[in-house]
């Protein structure tokens, strides 16, 4: 523990902690434009450098490590010259056009120059001027900005793992380059933005449409994917302008994919603001009033089990609580919120979660993924088994579709045949597991979206079992769900009741003519042609294909325009807050559950939020502790039996769209576009 | 003694004389009155009146919607929606002024970094009605077209000032 003196204060810290780090944790500010403490250190910007006794010059206090007995000081008047030194270099080469730069009002030069700076320029030569680089469709380019950082060369091949960004030529000759023409193979390429602290990447689509002084901020969480990230939405008047990662270490550190952080402008597309009653076959805009009575009416008289109700990937979960309980009223146990066909045990919690955390990836040894692709089902865990794998000592292995995960794995199989000859010990990777100290599984929703989903949840159990993934110190039985809806319906009980039937069952029946009326709860992904002659309800916030069937449109509130719950695929209960009004006559989804109860004539007994999260609390106690996760206790679940030897696929297509917000954006079909399926030939018709 | 002062002044009707005189003194004076509106007082070149957007010379309209003017305004008269042009230049595509609330106090124009919103020497610029007071950017373009000869010699006479 080596024991220094900076400014006079004494400190004790860590071996290997920088300088840097140690006036941190003393609250000294050090300027800094090339240390980023989620990425390695190259000291190259030499705006941190500290004045040290019996060192001759200053040092670069970032990638100086702390030895005993260091005098530190960061006041002096040699450093304050140094600063000021290295930022009228860093000012020779960078543009002064702030007023029509977009990082503008938060740039860490502009704030540092303002407060290490010299206030007036001594260099009256001609600047360099640089040319812009394509990075694709959400990474706009001013190089001539670029000081030099390299903070996007080291995240791109260290947290993102695709090395398409790199740094070609040196000194001032040095140019920040995708090498070939070509848009970044990144999910993550948005935080590139986030990360370089002047104005040369930008976001694209946020591009001179704002300033960061007239935005509003809410905190809240990211809906897009199950990973729940948390997200600051920045808005102004009634729109959304941006979407940044708030830091949240056990999700999704400081980073945000880019489905999360471009789709909101679908939230301004396909807007459903108003609600829709079919007339004559055509859907005719009409008053609240009007769109209940013509659901009561359909509703009077119908026996409960001719009724269902099937929630979808955005619901919150107080919608789906208030709705469970609103069929539950009418008769009904014919519901389900697994509306993409998933077949696994719900009644064991440990089997349905992400036990370990997400947080929890960096204390295995050995990862072994099951029916998933983690980097199109949740991106920010891929990041995180990535990070793990640059810590060194970790196997990883894969079953199912091959796919590029930005890490080396071994590939051990395709189908659920291969869990089998894990647990009984025939495959060659069982060696591997059973000398793991912390053995980790991921079975993603490709393992459980088929006809025999329950045995390999059966399988996937017996695996962990075999090789101590469920012990007192350490749960590493995974699992990886795609829609943030999802856990949340799970917990609040949005499941088939007694007799009642699943997704398949209402898909069924509904196509025989055995259910007459089905909810759709926000689900777009269900095959709409199986709802046959049935008369369809849709509550959402987007003209997609469930509002296409539907005899009558419920208009909600997305996920920036309402206070909800929303629980991640690690059982995490987390709070989404409004950060704009929803559209039109559009309203919060539970208020919408509970105004219909009243026109059908079984009213929900709240009339607050506040009162239906006391209920939901009361039904189920996790939901009270918001922001944390409650340890699933193990118990064996799945239902063994005879597995289909076909191939898991993952369930993720194209990663850009994957739910009515992110298929109604522009930025999302540019970037699929770009980035997914085969190059398209360019014809004479592309001009 | 007093009663005589009083009663000589009364009949001689000095005080109606001496006021008289004053008048007759200032007939002979130079008129410091103008006819407005055909005659008008000098203006400074530095005098805030109503607001105009300037050009280049080219024709290219200066504001670059950086947006520091509506973040000055103290009494929040100024709204910029800004937008990339087809060119990938940075410009607004809504420039508005609500005139009623302005306070004249020249900020905006001391925050430009390019000139662009500029309080020229126009001061007639009463309206029947508020919402002529409402100006927008084509209004504001076409002030900066007619004021621009005045502006550009104000600018020059200051030049060294600022």
């Amino acid at each position: 523990m080596p024991k220094l003196t900076i400014d006079g204060i004494e400190i004790e810290v860590e071996p290997g902690t920088s300088i840097l780090q140690a006036c941190e944790q003393l609250g000294i500010e050090i300027p800094r434009f090339c240390y980023h403490e989620r990425l390695s250190v190259p000291a190259n910007c030499r705006m941190c450098l500290v004045e040290m006794e019996r060192a001759p010059k200053p040092v670069a206090s970032c990638a100086m490590p702390c030895g005993d007995g260091m005098v530190v000081k960061t006041n002096s008047e040699t450093v304050l010259k140094a600063r000021k030194g290295v930022m009228e270099f860093l000012l020779i080469n960078h543009p002064l056009d702030c007023p029509i730069c977009d990082q503008g009002g938060e740039c860490d030069l502009q704030d540092q120059a303002m407060a290490y700076g010299f206030d007036r320029g001594r260099y009256l030569e001609n600047k360099r001027a640089v040319q812009d680089k394509y990075m694709g469709p959400v990474i706009k380019t001013i190089m001539t900005r670029c000081i030099h950082c390299t903070r996007c060369v080291r995240f791109i091949n260290e947290v993102a793992g695709v090395p398409d960004v790199g740094a070609v030529n040196r000194g001032e000759h040095m140019e920040i380059t995708t090498f070939v023409e070509k848009a970044i193979g990144s999910e993550l390429s948005g935080n590139l933005a986030d990360v370089c602290p002047v104005g040369a990447l930008t976001h694209k689509p946020y591009a001179f449409t704002a300033r960061p002084w007239e935005l509003r901020k809410t905190e809240t969480i990211d809906v897009l994917d199950a990973v729940g990230c948390n997200i600051r939405v920045d808005t102004r008047g009634s729109e959304v302008m941006r979407v940044l990662p708030r830091v949240n270490d056990d999700i999704n550190e400081e980073w945000l994919s880019d489905k999360s952080r471009y789709a909101y402008d679908g939230l301004k597309r396909q807007r459903l603001d108003r609600p829709y009653v079919r007339k004559n076959g055509k859907l005719v805009p009409v008053g609240w009033h009007e769109a209940f009575s013509a659901v009561a009416a359909k509703l009077k008289g119908l026996p409960g089990n001719r009724v269902a109700a099937i929630s979808g990937d955005l619901a919150d979960v107080e919608a789906q609580f208030a709705l469970k309980e609103l069929l539950g009223r009418l008769g009904s146990a014919n519901l389900d919120c697994r509306q993409d066909g998933a077949r696994f045990d719900t009644s064991v919690r440990a089997g349905y979660l992400f036990n370990s955390g997400i947080a929890g990836i960096e204390k295995a040894d050995v990862i072994l993924l099951v029916g998933t692709n983690p980097r199109w089902e949740g991106t920010l865990v891929n990041a995180r088994i990535r990070k793990r794998y640059l810590a060194g000592n970790v196997k990883i292995a894969l079953i199912g579709e091959q796919k590029d995960l930005t890490y080396p794995y071994a590939h051990i199989g395709t189908g659920p045949e291969v869990l089998q000859q894990l647990s009984d010990g025939s495959h060659a990777f069982s060696e591997t597991l059973r000398n793991a100290k912390n053995p980790l599984m991921i079975v993603g929703m490709g393992a459980f979206q088929r006809a025999d989903g329950l045995a390999v949840q059966a399988a996937a159990r017996i695996v962990g079992e075999v090789y101590g993934m469920f012990r007192d110190d350490w749960a590493g039985f995974n699992v990886l769900h795609t829609a943030a809806g999802r856990v949340g319906g799970i917990e609040a009980g949005f499941l088939p009741g007694e007799g009642g039937r699943d997704i398949h069952g209402i898909l069924d029946g509904a196509s025989k003519g055995e259910i007459d009326f089905v909810y759709l709860l926000g689900a777009d992904e269900i095959d709409t042609a199986k709802l046959g002659k049935a008369f369809v309800v849709y509550q959402g916030h987007h003209g997609d294909a469930g509002a296409h069937r539907a005899d009558v449109i419920l208009p909600g509130a997305a996920y920036t325009e309402k206070n909800a719950v929303y629980v991640n695929t690690e059982g995490r209960p987390q709070l989404a807050r409004l950060a704009t009004f929803p559209p039109g006559e559009a309203r919060e989804d539970w208020k919408i559950v509970r105004a219909l109860s009243e026109a059908v004539g079984a009213t929900l007994p709240y009339d607050t939020q506040t009162q239906l999260r006391q209920r939901l609390m009361a039904a189920n106690p996790i939901f009270a502790a918001v922001g944390q996760t409650t340890p699933a206790a193990w118990a064996p679940f799945g239902a063994q039996g005879p597995v289909d030897a076909a191939p898991f696929v993952s369930p993720v297509a194209n990663f850009y769209m994957t739910d009515p917000i992110s298929r109604a954006s522009v930025t999302m079909a540019n970037c699929t576009e770009a980035l997914v399926g085969p190059a398209q030939e360019r014809t004479g018709t592309h001009g | 003694m007093a009663f005589l002062d009083r009663a000589a002044r009364s009949l001689f009707l000095t005080e109606l004389v001496g006021g008289l005189a004053l008048t007759l003194r200032y007939m002979f004076k130079p008129k410091v009155t103008l006819n407005y509106p055909y005659e008008k007082g000098p203006i400074s070149s530095r005098f805030r009146g109503e607001h105009v957007l300037r050009r280049y010379a080219n024709g290219e309209e200066r504001c670059i919607a950086c947006k520091l003017c509506e973040a000055v305004c103290p009494a929040l008269a100024i709204t910029i929606e800004a937008e990339p042009r087809d060119d990938g230049s940075r410009r607004t595509t809504r420039y508005d002024i609500d005139m009623t609330k302005c306070i004249y106090c020249g900020l905006c124009q001391e925050a430009c970094p390019v000139d662009a919103v500029v309080m020229g020497p126009n001061f007639e610029f009463s309206t029947e009605n508020r919402e002529e007071l409402f100006y927008n950017k084509q209004k504001l373009l076409a002030n900066g077209d007619r004021w621009e000869a005045e502006i550009a010699q104000n600018l020059a006479a200051e030049a060294p000032y600022r």
